[in-house]
């Protein structure tokens, strides 16, 4: 099976999170990149598992700068095969979705995989673009994904239940918890990653109809009510006369 | 035009498409035009989404339409905005708005964001629209620069608002293209919202101890009629389903009031939840950093607190009538 695997960067999870300029860019410094979540723990594990079933290879794709190679290299530490940077800095989701559609097409790959969504501009978004550029299904929020030949039995989180659903290949599919078990590269796997193939190719013109011009922080909170744990009564109280919202 | 797609369940139309509506006509206000709302497959009572601002609904009733396929969703969604001349498209943030709004955008060649939270404004012709980045750890304004925009509305950002008479009902035929996923069964959490709608959460955590201790969680979100949800660690260690997780990792949820139990706060846990309009924690440690994202805090041994509550509940409830 030829399985491609879309992997996004994002800052560490207890990253703080600040803007500069005026509030109009995120504010870098400091900052620990990893591999988003979704992409490492659960889309790329599975398309491992996967080839190790079934062989082929697994390749990474990333739309983003050098800087990115890091975490392309941790994909290729894990088992990925090789890599494709498409160096850029992207802007939106369908500039991300047009270089990976432009890679991805005439490769021929059985399974497109990508998470469900990238936890830094929580979009959800490219899978689906990526999807109508090839023209192939969909499936978002992948929880189960089982092969028979070409057809994929996949259990998929529809708001509050389980959907069952089956697709032959080839298809585009993103990942939620419940996909694979995280893996830990190990000392082999961070040595063999250092000779496999990491691409840079060129992007396609594409343009950015939807930009950020402005952050800003959520307001901060007050300091917490304390309620005194004998009297419940006075919270069901604040609950239904101050917050109103029972 | 603004067109507003309204997804039914079991024949309703969900909390989400009337928030959806309600958003759609708001947005329309601020362009200057129309808001019109679009039903698939089969559904009825569909005059009713005029009390929530669609001057119109269009509805194409095709059986094939009641599966899951994004793409034969996109098709027939990209056919409707143009034959109405549709300018601005409105999803919920939905498993379906999810798989469905991206593909849509790239065939209308348009700028879209999805998890908006706010009306849009246009200020010298500038389409500006904000939505939750970084987990809900902060906001971003983004400019759509398009002549058609894409846009998925967050739950619960904008309540339901309903004022207007029914809306007159049309079927467009349009050409619905074969599915090619196929929906073998589909499974819904029976009885209660599902926590991405829920307006209240009962949330808890690796204080409980072990999942043989969560009778007295759902007895009192079952008195207040809330939905419940956990911690990662609980969901992982299988206490409890992984559907409940909540978090950076879990699900992200923004209800009205947001109660966490022996949960400490740590900040990927936060950030799945520190939208919530009210959040109370109840923990025994009064260091835990949860109780700095908090509006009311409780320190105290969750097995005495929780009891004590459910009773509270109840009798505000019997007084309620
Ligand atoms: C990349 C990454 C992603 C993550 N994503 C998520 C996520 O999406 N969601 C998530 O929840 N976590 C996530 N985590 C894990 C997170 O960091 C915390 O480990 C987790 O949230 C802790 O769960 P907890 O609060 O239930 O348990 P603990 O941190 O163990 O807290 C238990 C709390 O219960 C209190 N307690 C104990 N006994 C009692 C009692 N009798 N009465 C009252 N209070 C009591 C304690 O004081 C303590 O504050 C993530 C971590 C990483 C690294
Ligand atoms: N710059 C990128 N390069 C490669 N894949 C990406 C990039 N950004 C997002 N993705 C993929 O798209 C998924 C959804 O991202 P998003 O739509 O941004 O939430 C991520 O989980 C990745 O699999």
């Amino acid at each position: 099976m030829k399985l491609l695997v879309c992997v996004s960067k994002t800052p560490e999870t207890t990253a703080r999170i600040a803007f500069t300029n005026d509030n109009t860019a995120f504010d870098s410094s400091g900052v620990q990149y990893i591999m988003n979540p979704y992409d490492e723990w659960y889309a790329l594990v599975r398309a491992l598992e996967l080839k190790e079933a079934n062989g082929g290879t697994v390749t990474i794709i990333n739309v983003g700068p050098a800087a990115n190679d890091t975490i392309i290299r941790k994909g290729l530490a894990i088992g990925a095969d090789e890599a494709i940077r498409v160096d850029a800095e992207p802007q939106s989701a369908l500039y991300v979705a047009r270089q990976i559609a432009e890679y991805a097409r005439g490769e021929d790959f059985d399974i497109v995989f990508l998470g469900k969504e990238s936890i830094d501009y929580n979009g959800a978004e490219v899978g689906a673009m990526v999807a109508e550029l090839l023209e192939l299904p969909f499936v978002s929020h992948a929880t189960k994904l089982e092969m028979d030949g070409n057809k994929a039995m996949i259990v998929a989180d529809i708001d509050g239940g389980d959907a069952r659903l089956e697709v032959d290949t080839p298809f585009v599919i993103s990942a939620a918890k419940g996909l694979a078990e995280q893996r830990i590269p190990n000392m082999r796997g961070i040595m063999m990653a250092k000779r496999k193939p990491l691409k840079v190719v060129e992007p396609a013109a594409a343009e950015d109809l939807a930009v950020s011009v402005r952050f800003q922080l959520p307001p901060e909170k007050g300091d917490v009510k304390l309620v005194d744990p004998e009297n419940m009564d006075e919270l069901v109280r604040l609950l239904h006369e101050e917050a109103k919202v029972i | 035009m603004v067109l507003v797609l309204a997804e039914t369940q079991k024949g309703k139309f969900k909390k989400a498409s009337l928030e959806a509506v309600t958003y759609g006509n708001k947005t329309a206000q601020v362009l200057g035009t129309d808001c019109a709302a679009l039903v698939l497959g089969p559904a009825s009572g569909l005059e009713e989404l005029g009390k929530y601002g669609a001057s119109k609904v269009y509805h194409v009733p095709d059986a094939g339409l009641d599966n899951f396929d994004s793409q034969v969703y996109a098709a027939v969604i990209s056919q409707v905005a143009e034959k109405t001349g549709a300018t601005v498209i409105v999803f919920s943030h939905s498993a379906l708005g999810k798989s469905t709004a991206g593909r849509v955008a790239v065939r209308m060649n348009a700028g879209s964001v999805s998890g908006a939270n706010t009306v849009p404004t246009l200020e010298g012709g500038a389409f500006k629209v904000t939505k939750g980045v970084f987990s809900g750890k902060a906001f971003a304004e983004y400019e759509i620069k398009s002549d058609i925009k894409v846009l998925s509305l967050m739950g619960n950002s904008i309540p339901v608002e309903s004022s207007g008479g029914p809306a007159p009902v049309e079927e467009l035929s349009v050409e619905v293209p074969a599915a090619r996923v196929t929906v073998k069964s589909l499974e819904r959490v029976e009885g209660t919202t599902p926590l991405p709608e829920a307006e209240l959460v009962v949330s808890a955590g690796r204080g409980m101890k072990g999942p043989e201790n969560w009778g007295i969680i759902e007895e009192l979100a079952e008195v207040m009629g809330a939905t419940t949800a956990c911690s990662r660690p609980v969901a992982d260690t299988g206490w409890r389903p992984h559907h409940e997780h909540v978090g950076q990792t879990g699900i992200a949820i923004r209800p009205n009031l947001y109660l966490a139990i022996g949960i400490s706060g740590a900040i990927q846990h936060l950030a799945g939840v520190n939208n919530s309009k009210t959040i109370v924690v109840i923990n025994k440690d009064p260091e835990a950093p949860f109780f700095k994202a908090a509006d009311y805090g409780v320190v105290g041994d969750l097995f005495e607190v929780v009891p004590r509550l459910t009773e509270a509940m109840k009798k505000f409830k019997a007084e309620q009538g």
